[in-house]
């Protein structure tokens, strides 16, 4: 079974210290080591490993989203990456105003796109971004609104299962579309990118990308408690209840669309979040993170942590996304092959994911460790 | 120069039927050839009216020749030549002859020179001797040809030809640049005006340009034709061009529609079938199509290598052959991974997303990332000229008819064969089915073999009009989806109404919207669609379709 | 259908409003569940054909007929699963039943259990219960829900009565196909609704599972009405109770299980195919 019949913890509660630590000490101690130790030291961390370590945070907070509607309310959204862009775009167009007039053509009210295509005047939805609060807000609101109307209309109707998969990938496929016209406003096809700064931080400035990480870090313990909060209480029983025998809540007078409207804001929301710390790290944001191939992408992290854990998505997220730096790094063309092939196999042989087969492999463990006369630790 | 035009048009009036007797006049050719060379722009002009007035055979090739700089004069003996490119500097022909001379060097040759004004009056006199060509391609280009430079030389063998010309489809284009060339040319209001009424029988953007020219009017307030009733007449007569181009557009944007549509039938069937009978979405059937394109390209390959005079049946070859391989592919795909998954739907659904990945890098791996060259055999190549200006390509009414032909067989397999019958049975209740003896577990892997081998016969079809690479299944596999969604599990003829509307809907909102935003905008409908049918448009109801 | 087979329930049919404990005014004070005139048709088969049906309040009825007899579409259509295509279903004497979604009817007070046992496989017996525990629904309500003492003594008083105490902390998945009924059946005390509406609640019991579940609903039954759908003569017989004969789509005949028992139409229905 996939819950410890622990009732009212849906979570062991050491996976959770052991999350949280982890997120904390890395929080603390790769900054320190990027900046403090000097370049000769062994313990010393590059620049480099730094943002790529931030991006796979910003990675595993998508995880969690993902696996927030997914692992514990069963709804497979193929377009999550689309909460994760939008939220990337709110903040590149505040990194865009914040360029001023530093840009190739010097235009002080103008990025260097709405130049280059002979805008005039500033469109009326770019206004406002370059607040810092302002853009912060719209990180979160711009994905929970299309959350809201896009699930609205869906989970009002009863789209469930596959269909439902099928039109959050439409959703994404029609904003990738969207995106790549010039004349929406938003860079195109070259998206948004050439960031200076951050909050007066230069953007290439080891500091920043340190302090980029540890935001990183930090919000995803945040987001973590946050979920771990949400499917814990009642409403985490409702969502597994939903995910299990939707019409049997139904019956019991649950109102399933609202619960699982809650949930699908809730994580666009963090999906936003997490596009939001991912653009200043990697210094830009174009239509391709719309793709429908990304969104699905996300979803295979989760399955290969364990869905339904909400520290197995993180640890996928982080697992798999190395294995795609290293491989695409080392054999360019066995990557699509492993990816192809982790699908295949994570759905067949690891339905439940890595964290979902512990017990299992713990229970093994204990029962050789029993045969030697050793005491084993329960399983929780 | 009216007189001029007058005799002329006397002489070329004979040069048609001098055409048939040749070599009556070898001697003249020797003169007017020579008179090439001489440096007068008059002099040129008047050997070139003559040596079309002439009517001798060599005439056509040396003007061709003359005209695409390929004629020239040998500087020791001054005989006239054809020239050819060859390694060693030119492969020469005589002029007069066609006589092989073998191959002299570059120096010497000497070109015979010719300018801009030349070149006109040089297609005129071969528009002209064209129009007595025996083949009547050539006769409708030669027609085309003096419509388009409407010259007044010309009038007089444009009648000749048009009483001697027994082809409709000939006549008619003859009788259109006689139309043009009257009204350009002819001083006579009466004429001018029948001609203006003659034109608007001839739907075309050409004729359109013509006859909208008459109506412009200059910076000055100056109207391009002086004559009002003229230019009442152009109105009159844009106004029915016009309406029936618009009306042409329609036709043609519903042919479109329709031919996009069966794309997608061919497309998006097979996933519907395999959704209905499994309850399973297969990310990888867009992959099947992919694989049914490359099908076609090898069997090609093989045709072109082995039997290259049966190319036009290579499609015949492979869409059998397509089927069978996308179809083993699929039922591989059943018994290798999807049975293993059976009741999680999601699951399947991200497993085959991982087997098309496999897929395409396994073909990017073979065939290279790049499009491959498939070719049209000669009986889909080209367009059918339904009626006034309307034409529809031969490909993708093949197509149409293909994706129909497809459906029916399908349908039929599904009514009247025993496979069909369980295969109804298992989509219906597949417990049901599975305790009467039903081996569902075959109908799963014949359903998903089916299901990709029509989705690999869609390749063959696709390779037809599109470009074959890797990423081929991809640009339909969302709008095959959305066929699915649109037209409901369970019922083919959901499919069918479904690939037709998302087909012409497409095709009708890219003028005002644009290709981008008509997809867009269609996905938005479509998401907005299913708030009122969350099962699509022929839903099953009931209770075995609840759970 | 064939049209022979479907004269045969009208030609004989006894009409309801001369059985006397059903009210044909729905303004009547102790109709709890009034079904009048209700058709539904799904693709041209009737699964519901003008089915009219009163419960009185503390009433124990149950409803009997074959296969298709339209059970569990009567069922879909007062919870509010489906909507029927002509007719009117009123609970409480004014509350018009078709024109809410299930949960909306399952608030009012409409408790349901579903033929196939559905509990929360991958939850505790006791999560269970309390998900089913009377109370706010909302979503922020839920965010902050504990249960209090009195509620906890209530899920305990359950627990004890479906016999499940055993099993508070076991996954409900892993209960027998009993176990799962009577959970199923505490659910819907826990809710504690007016009207419960129980689907063949002895099917795949063994003989002493069943009588345990008769005495159970009977139990339940003095403080709640209840209609049971069964095809289990010997279950029915053990309730005890007035009961009602559906065949395709109408009621056939109601009194005690006695007088069906004798009546020529029932007989035909139930042998004579």
């Amino acid at each position: 079974m996939l819950l410890s019949n622990d009732h009212g913890r849906l979570l062991s509660p050491l996976g959770s210290k052991i999350t949280l630590g982890l997120l904390l000490s890395i929080a603390v101690l790769v900054p320190l080591l990027n900046l403090a130790v000097p370049p000769g030291s062994v313990f010393h961390v590059p620049t480099y490993l730094v943002s790529l370590l931030g991006k796979y945070l910003c990675f595993a907070l998508l995880a969690l989203s993902v696996d927030l509607i997914w692992g514990y309310c069963g709804i497979l959204s193929l377009g999550h990456g689309a909460f994760f862009a939008l939220g990337g775009y709110a903040m590149g167009m505040h990194l865009m105003r914040q360029i001023g007039d530093r840009g190739v053509y010097g235009n002080p009210d103008l990025p260097d796109f709405m130049v280059f295509l002979n805008w005039k005047e500033l469109p009326w939805y770019w206004y406002g971004f370059e607040s810092f609060p302002f853009a912060l807000l719209m990180v979160i609101l711009v994905p929970g609104l299309l959350a809201l109307v896009f699930g609205w209309l869906a989970f009002r109707s009863r789209v469930t299962g596959v269909y439902l998969s099928i039109i959050t990938q439409a959703m994404t496929f029609a904003l990738l579309l969207a995106f790549f016209r010039n004349d929406m406003g938003f860079g195109g096809n070259n998206g948004l990118t050439d960031f200076k700064e951050l909050l007066g931080f230069n953007l290439q400035a080891d500091g920043t990308r340190a302090g980029l990480f540890a935001a990183s870090a930090v919000m995803l313990a945040l987001a973590y408690l946050l979920c771990r909060w949400i499917v814990c209480s009642k409403v985490g029983r409702v969502l597994v209840a939903i995910r299990d025998a939707e019409s049997r809540v139904r019956f019991l007078g649950y109102r399933v669309e609202f619960y699982k409207l809650f949930v699908f804001v809730l994580s666009a929301m963090l999906a936003g979040l997490a596009g939001a710390l991912y653009v200043p790290q990697v210094g830009i944001i174009n239509p391709s993170e719309f793709s429908p191939a990304n969104s699905i992408e996300i979803v295979i992290w989760v399955a290969v942590g364990g869905r339904g854990y909400l520290h197995g998505a993180i640890l996928g997220a982080l697992l798999v996304n190395y294995a795609k730096t290293y491989l695409t790094g080392a054999a360019p063309e066995i990557w699509l092959f492993f990816l192809g092939g982790l699908f295949v196999a994570v759905t067949v042989f690891l339905p439940k994911g890595i964290i979902g087969s512990l017990p299992g492999l713990q229970g093994r463990l204990q029962s050789v460790l029993l045969r030697f006369g050793l005491p084993g630790r329960t399983a929780g | 120069m009216p007189a001029l035009s007058k005799l002329f048009r006397l002489r070329a009036f004979a040069v048609l039927i001098v055409l048939l007797i040749p070599s009556a006049a070898s001697a003249e050719l020797a003169q007017d050839l020579q008179a090439l060379t001489e440096k007068s722009n008059a002099t040129k002009v008047a050997a070139v009216e003559s040596l079309a007035a002439g009517g001798h055979e060599r005439a056509v090739p040396i003007l061709q020749a003359f005209l695409a700089g390929r004629l020239f004069q040998v500087k020791e003996d001054d005989r006239m030549v054809v020239a050819e490119d060859s390694a060693g500097g030119y492969r020469i022909f005589d002029a007069m002859t066609g006589e092989a001379l073998g191959e002299v060097g570059k120096r010497k040759l000497r070109k015979v020179r010719i300018n801009n004004r030349l070149r006109q009056a040089v297609k005129a006199a071969l528009g002209a001797l064209t129009l007595g060509s025996s083949d009547p391609a050539a006769r409708i280009q030669a027609a085309d040809a003096v419509f388009r430079s409407a010259q007044s030389d010309m009038l007089g063998p444009l009648e000749a030809a048009l009483a001697r010309e027994s082809d409709l489809k000939v006549a008619s284009r003859l009788a259109r640049a006689l139309a043009a060339t009257e009204l350009a040319t002819s001083d006579d209001k009466a004429t001018r005006l029948a001609a203006i009424e003659a034109l608007a029988a001839f739907v075309d953007q050409e004729v359109r340009a013509i006859v909208s020219g008459l109506l412009i009017i200059d910076g000055e307030g100056r109207p391009a034709e002086p004559d009002s009733d003229l230019r009442a007449a152009a109105a009159e007569t844009l106004k029915t061009i016009e309406s029936k181009l618009a009306f042409n557009g329609f036709i043609e944007n519903i042919f479109q529609g329709i031919s996009l549509g069966s794309v997608l039938l061919l497309a998006a069937i097979g996933l519907a079938i395999t959704f209905g009978v499994m309850g399973v979405i297969n990310m990888a059937h867009g992959e099947m199509v992919m694989i049914g394109a490359y099908t076609t390209f090898v069997v090609q390959e093989v045709f072109r290598a082995s039997f290259p005079g049966a190319f036009d049946y290579s499609l015949l070859v492979a869409i059998p052959a397509a089927f069978l391989v996308t179809g083993l592919v699929g039922i591989g795909i059943e018994r290798g991974v999807i049975r293993f998954l059976y009741g999680r739907p999601l699951e399947t659904l991200l497993a085959t997303w991982g087997l098309s990945l496999i897929l395409q890098q396994v073909v990017r791996s073979i065939f290279g990332p790049t499009n491959r060259e498939v070719g049209n055999p000669a009986w889909m190549s080209g367009a059918w000229e339904v009626a006034g200006g309307l034409t529809l390509t031969y490909n993708r009414l093949w197509i149409i008819l293909f994706a129909l032909l497809v459906f029916a067989l399908l349908m039929a397999l599904i009514r009247f064969s025993g496979y069909g019958l369980q295969m109804r049975a298992v989509t219906q209740n597949r417990p049901m089915a599975s305790s009467m003896g039903i081996r569902t577990g075959w109908v799963d892997a014949m359903t998903f073999g089916l299901g990709s081998g029509i989705a690999g016969m869609a390749g063959v079809a696709l390779s037809q009009i599109d470009n074959v690479s890797p990423n081929l299944g991809q640009g339909y596999i969302i709008d095959s989806f959305m066929v699915v969604v649109f037209g409901g599990v369970g019922n083919l003829w959901g499919t069918l109404v479904g690939a037709f509307s998302l087909g012409l809907v497409n095709k009708f909102l890219e003028p005002y919207a644009g290709a981008v935003l008509g997809k867009i905008l269609v996905l938005v409908v479509i998401i907005l669609f299913i708030q009122k049918r969350p099962r699509g448009l022929f839903a099953l109801r009931g209770r075995a379709v609840e759970n | 259908m064939s049209e022979a087979l479907s004269q045969v329930p009208e030609r004989e049919t006894v009409e309801p409003s001369q059985q006397p404990p059903a009210k044909p005014l729905r303004a009547a004070a102790d109709t709890i569940l009034y079904v009048d005139g209700v058709s539904v048709s799904f693709d041209g088969f009737k699964a519901l054909n003008n089915l009219s049906l009163y419960v009185v309040s503390g009433e124990l009825r149950a409803i009997i007929g074959p296969n298709g007899a339209g059970k569990t579409t009567m069922m879909d259509v007062i919870t509010g699963k489906t909507r029927p295509d002509s007719g009117e279903v009123f609970f409480n004497g004014s509350i018009d039943l078709t024109k809410l979604d299930e949960a909306a009817i399952a608030n009012l007070g409409i408790g349901r259990k579903f033929q196939k046992p559905t509990v929360f496989e991958s939850q505790s017996v006791f999560d269970n219960l309390e998900l089913a525990l009377k109370g706010d629904r909302g979503v922020f309500a839920g965010l902050f829900a504990r249960p209090n003492k009195a509620q906890l003594e209530r899920i305990e008083a359950v627990l004890e009565r479906i016999v499940l105490k055993d099993f508070r902390d076991a996954l409900a998945g892993n209960l027998s196909h009993g176990q799962k009924q009577w959970l199923e059946i505490g659910m819907l005390l826990m809710q504690d609704p007016e009207l419960l509406l129980v689907d063949e609640p002895a099917a795949g019991m063994t003989d002493a599972e069943t009588e345990k579940t008769a005495v159970m609903l009977q139990e339940i039954a003095q403080s709640h009405s209840v209609v049971v759908v069964e095809h289990d003569m010997e279950f029915i017989r053990a309730l005890d109770c007035h009961v009602t004969v559906l065949h395709e789509g109408s009621v056939l005949a109601e009194g005690s299980l006695d007088s069906l028992q004798s009546n020529r139409d029932v007989i035909e229905v139930y042998l004579g195919r």
